[in-house]
C-alpha cells in the first residue's frame, strides 16, 4: 500500500444520518430477503463505527490523495462560457485515477471490506466505470473480485470489460431480463445471498438497501465538499446552478450534499433517451412512481401492475429504471430539480465540450452538458454561474459514439 | 387462522407437511396443475405471482416467471383465476413486494381474501419492514408467512417466529431457490432452530428437489416446500399428470 504523499484531502465531518431504518423522507429502507437482513445490519454498524474513527477517515483521505489523485480541480471553461452566455465551471472527476468519481466510493468500501475481514467483493456495473473502479480497489487491497454486467453493456463497453479482466476481476455476463444494469444488480444480489459470509457487495451508486444510499453518499460527498470552496475562490460566491447527471445518482448526491444549505439551484439531469413521450428513457424521477426494487423504496419506471420497465439510454451508466432514495426525497421537497436530456442532446454535449474545451466527457455527464446547452439563455438565464460535475472521462465511449454519429464502426 | 389451523391439524394427525409451489399463469393448464398437486397430497399450495425482478429466485423460477409474463400473466389475472380453484387445502400467494405496493396494501389484501387465499409470502419484506402490509393483511384475514434464514441470529429468530402467521418458512440454505445436488447441511439445523423457537408449524424450503431430500429436510421440521423441481418439469413440457406423479412421489416418501 502506498503512503499518502499529498495529504491535501480533508474530509468534512460526517453528514446527517437517514432517519428510522434508512429513511430519506418516505423513501429508502431495507427491503431484502431475510438471509441478507442480518448482514446489512452488521454493515451499517461497521460503517457507522468506521466513519466516526479518525484512523479510518485518515486512511480514506490518504488514499483519496495518494492513489485517486484528489483533490480534483474545478476548471473554468472560457470558450464554452462564451458560446453559451453563462459562466461554466467543471468539477473534474474525469481526472481521478480510473477516470470517474466511482473511485471515491470503492476506496471507502474497499477499506471497509478489509476492516470486516471479508476476502471477496462483488459488484454490478453498467458503463463499466464502477466495475473498473471495484476491480482496481480489489487489486489494491488484495481481494477476489467478481463483476456482474448486462450482456448489452458488455457489448457496448468492451474496453472496460477488458480492463476489468486485466485488473484480475472475473466478469460475469448477465443475460436475464433487459440484460443491463438492473439485471446485473439482481444477479449480484443473488450471488450475495449465497456468499454473504465471505463477501462484501460493493454497490456502485446511492441505491440499494440501507445502509448503502447513506454510506455511498458519505464516500462521494468529497466531490461537493471540495467543489464548494473551489467555486468560492473562483466566483466569490456559490454558483447559481449546480448540475450533475443522475442514473442511480451517486455523483449528483456527492456534489449536492455540500450545497444543500446554499442558495444554489440543484439540477440532476436524467437520461431522456429517445424523449420522455417515447417511453424509451431513464427518467425515473420525472416519470417513475413510488415502488420497491433492489432493497429500497424510491421512484421506479414500472407498469400499472408493478412490473419494472426497461430503461433506455445511449449511456450505459444511466440505463437504470430507478433512482437513489435520497434523490426521490430531494425531488419531493423540491430542493433539487430533475429535468432530462435526450440521447441526441447528450451526443451534442459530448462533441461540444470536446470541441470548445479539449475535454472529452463520458456519455453520462455529457447529458449535463447537453442540458446546459439547451437551457442556457432559457431556464439558465444569460450571465448565470454554473458548476457542472464532470463525473467521468469519455475514452470508454469514443468508439461507441463514433459509431452512433457515423453509423458505422471505426476500424 | 385457516392456514395455520389447517397445518396444525394435519401435523397433529402425524402427517409430514408438503407444500408445492406453482407459478401462477404458467401456461393454460396452470389451474389444473394446482388441482393435480392437491390431489396428489399437498397440504397447502404456494401460488407465485410472476415478477420482472425476482431476486430471491434462481434460474428455474426466473424462467417460469418470464414465460408467464410473456403470455400475459398479471397479478390481478393470477389472483382472479385462482378464485376458480375449489380445492380443499389453503392457498398461499408468493409475491414480491412491488406489485403489492403498486396495487395498494388494502386493495391487494382484499383481492386475495376475495379469491380465497389464506396466506401470503412476500420474500423481500422482512420483519423490519412488515408494518404497512402486515396490518392490512391481518385485517383482511390473510396470514403473512415470514422467512427465517441460517444467518438469522437467535433473538431475531424468536421475533420472526412470533410475528409470522400460518407457518414459519425456514430457508434451508444461504442462497436463492433452485434444485441442488444434495440437501444443504444447514437444512436440518434450520428446522431444528425454528422448532425450538416456536410451536407454529415450521416448513423448510429452498433447494429441496427430490423425495430423499424432502425426507431429510422434514426430519427436524414439520414439512417441506418444493418449488423449482416441480416447475422444471413444467418448463420441460410436463403437464398436470407429471406434476401429480412428482408430488405423489414426494408424498409417498414423506409418509413412509
Amino acid at each position: 500500500m502506498t503512503s499518502p504523499s499529498r495529504g491535501a484531502v480533508s474530509l468534512a465531518p460526517p453528514g446527517p444520518e437517514p432517519t428510522g431504518l434508512g429513511r430519506f423522507g418516505e423513501f429508502g429502507g431495507r427491503f431484502v430477503p431475510e438471509p441478507l437482513a442480518p448482514a446489512l445490519a452488521d454493515l451499517e454498524r461497521e460503517f457507522r463505527v468506521a466513519w466516526a474513527s479518525p484512523d479510518f477517515r485518515g486512511e480514506f483521505a490518504g488514499l483519496l490523495a495518494s492513489y485517486a489523485g484528489r483533490p480534483t480541480p474545478v476548471t473554468e471553461c472560457e470558450r464554452l462560457s462564451e458560446r453559451l452566455g453563462v459562466r461554466v465551471l467543471l468539477k473534474r472527476e474525469d481526472l481521478t485515477h480510473t477516470g470517474s468519481h466511482k473511485i471515491n466510493n470503492v476506496l471507502g468500501q474497499g477499506l471497509l471490506t478489509r476492516r470486516m475481514g471479508k476476502t471477496r467483493v462483488i459488484a454490478e456495473t453498467g458503463a463499466g466505470q464502477h466495475g473498473v473502479a471495484t476491480a482496481t480497489a480489489a487489486a489494491l487491497f488484495g481481494l477476489e473480485c467478481l463483476v456482474f454486467m448486462g450482456a448489452v453493456d458488455v457489448e457496448r463497453q468492451a474496453l472496460n470489460v477488458w480492463r476489468m479482466r486485466l485488473l484480475g476481476a472475473e466478469v460475469v455476463t448477465v443475460e436475464s431480463g433487459s440484460a443491463t444494469l438492473k439485471d446485473a444488480i439482481n444477479e449480484a444480489l443473488r450471488d450475495w445471498v449465497a456468499t454473504v459470509e465471505s463477501t462484501h457487495y460493493c454497490i456502485g451508486s446511492v441505491v440499494g438497501p440501507a445502509p448503502y444510499p447513506w454510506m455511498v453518499r458519505e464516500f462521494q460527498r468529497v466531490v461537493g465538499d471540495e467543489a464548494r470552496p473551489q467555486c468560492r475562490d473562483l466566483l466569490g460566491a456559490d454558483p447559481d446552478f449546480v448540475v450533475a447527471c443522475v442514473g442511480g445518482g451517486s455523483n449528483a448526491i456527492g456534489t449536492f450534499t455540500a450545497f444543500l444549505d446554499s442558495p444554489s439551484r440543484l439540477i440532476g439531469v436524467e437520461a431522456g433517451g429517445l424523449g420522455l413521450e417515447s417511453g424509451r428513457h431513464g427518467a425515473s424521477v420525472a416519470r417513475g412512481v413510488p415502488g420497491v426494487l433492489h432493497g429500497a423504496r424510491s421512484l421506479f419506471l414500472q407498469d400499472e401492475d408493478g412490473q419494472i420497465l426497461e430503461a433506455h439510454s445511449v449511456s450505459a451508466g444511466l440505463d437504470y429504471p430507478g433512482v437513489g432514495p435520497e434523490h426521490a426525497a430531494l425531488a419531493a421537497t423540491g430542493r433539487a430539480e430533475y429535468p432530462s436530456a435526450t440521447d441526441a442532446e447528450a451526443l451534442a454535449g459530448f462533441q461540444l465540450l470536446a470541441a470548445t474545451e479539449g475535454i472529452v466527457p463520458a456519455l453520462e455527464p455529457a447529458h449535463a452538458i447537453g442540458w446546459l446547452e439547451r437551457e442556457a439563455g432559457r431556464a439558465v438565464p444569460t450571465g448565470s454561474t454554473v458548476l457542472v460535475t464532470l463525473s467521468g472521462r469519455g475514452d470508454k465511449d469514443a468508439a461507441y459514439v463514433a459509431e452512433q454519429l457515423t453509423g458505422e464502426p471505426i476500424a | 387462522m385457516k392456514l395455520e389451523s389447517h397445518l396444525r391439524e394435519r401435523r397433529e394427525a402425524g402427517r409430514s407437511l408438503l407444500v408445492p409451489y406453482v407459478t401462477g399463469g404458467l401456461g393454460a393448464a396452470w389451474l389444473d396443475v394446482v388441482r393435480a398437486v392437491v390431489d396428489a397430497g399437498a397440504d397447502a399450495v404456494e401460488i407465485g405471482i410472476p415478477f420482472s425482478d425476482p431476486v430471491m429466485d434462481g434460474r428455474t423460477i426466473q424462467e417460469a416467471s418470464q414465460r408467464a409474463l410473456d403470455i400475459g400473466a398479471t397479478p390481478a389475472k393470477v389472483v382472479a383465476e385462482a378464485a376458480q380453484l375449489e380445492v380443499e387445502v389453503p392457498l398461499v400467494v408468493m409475491t414480491y413486494y412491488n406489485p403489492v405496493l403498486r396495487a395498494g396494501h388494502e386493495r391487494f389484501a382484499a383481492s386475495l381474501a376475495d379469491a380465497g387465499f389464506d396466506g401470503a409470502i412476500v420474500p423481500d419484506l422482512p420483519l423490519d419492514e412488515l408494518d404497512g402490509w402486515g396490518g392490512a393483511a391481518e385485517d383482511a384475514g390473510i396470514e403473512t408467512v415470514l422467512l427465517a434464514a441460517p444467518s438469522t441470529p437467535p433473538e431475531r429468530l424468536r421475533a420472526i417466529c412470533d410475528r409470522s402467521r400460518g407457518f414459519v418458512y425456514g430457508v434451508a440454505l444461504m442462497g436463492v431457490t433452485g434444485a441442488r445436488e444434495r440437501l444443504a447441511a444447514e437444512a436440518v439445523e434450520m428446522g431444528r432452530r425454528c422448532k425450538a423457537a416456536t410451536d407454529r408449524p415450521v416448513l423448510v424450503g429452498v433447494g429441496i428437489s427430490t423425495p430423499e431430500q424432502a425426507v431429510g429436510a422434514a426430519a427436524a421440521a414439520d414439512g417441506v416446500i418444493v418449488g423449482s423441481a416441480l416447475i422444471a418439469r413444467l418448463l420441460r413440457g410436463g403437464g398436470p399428470e407429471d406434476a401429480h406423479a412428482f408430488v405423489a412421489e414426494l408424498r409417498a416418501a414423506l409418509d413412509a
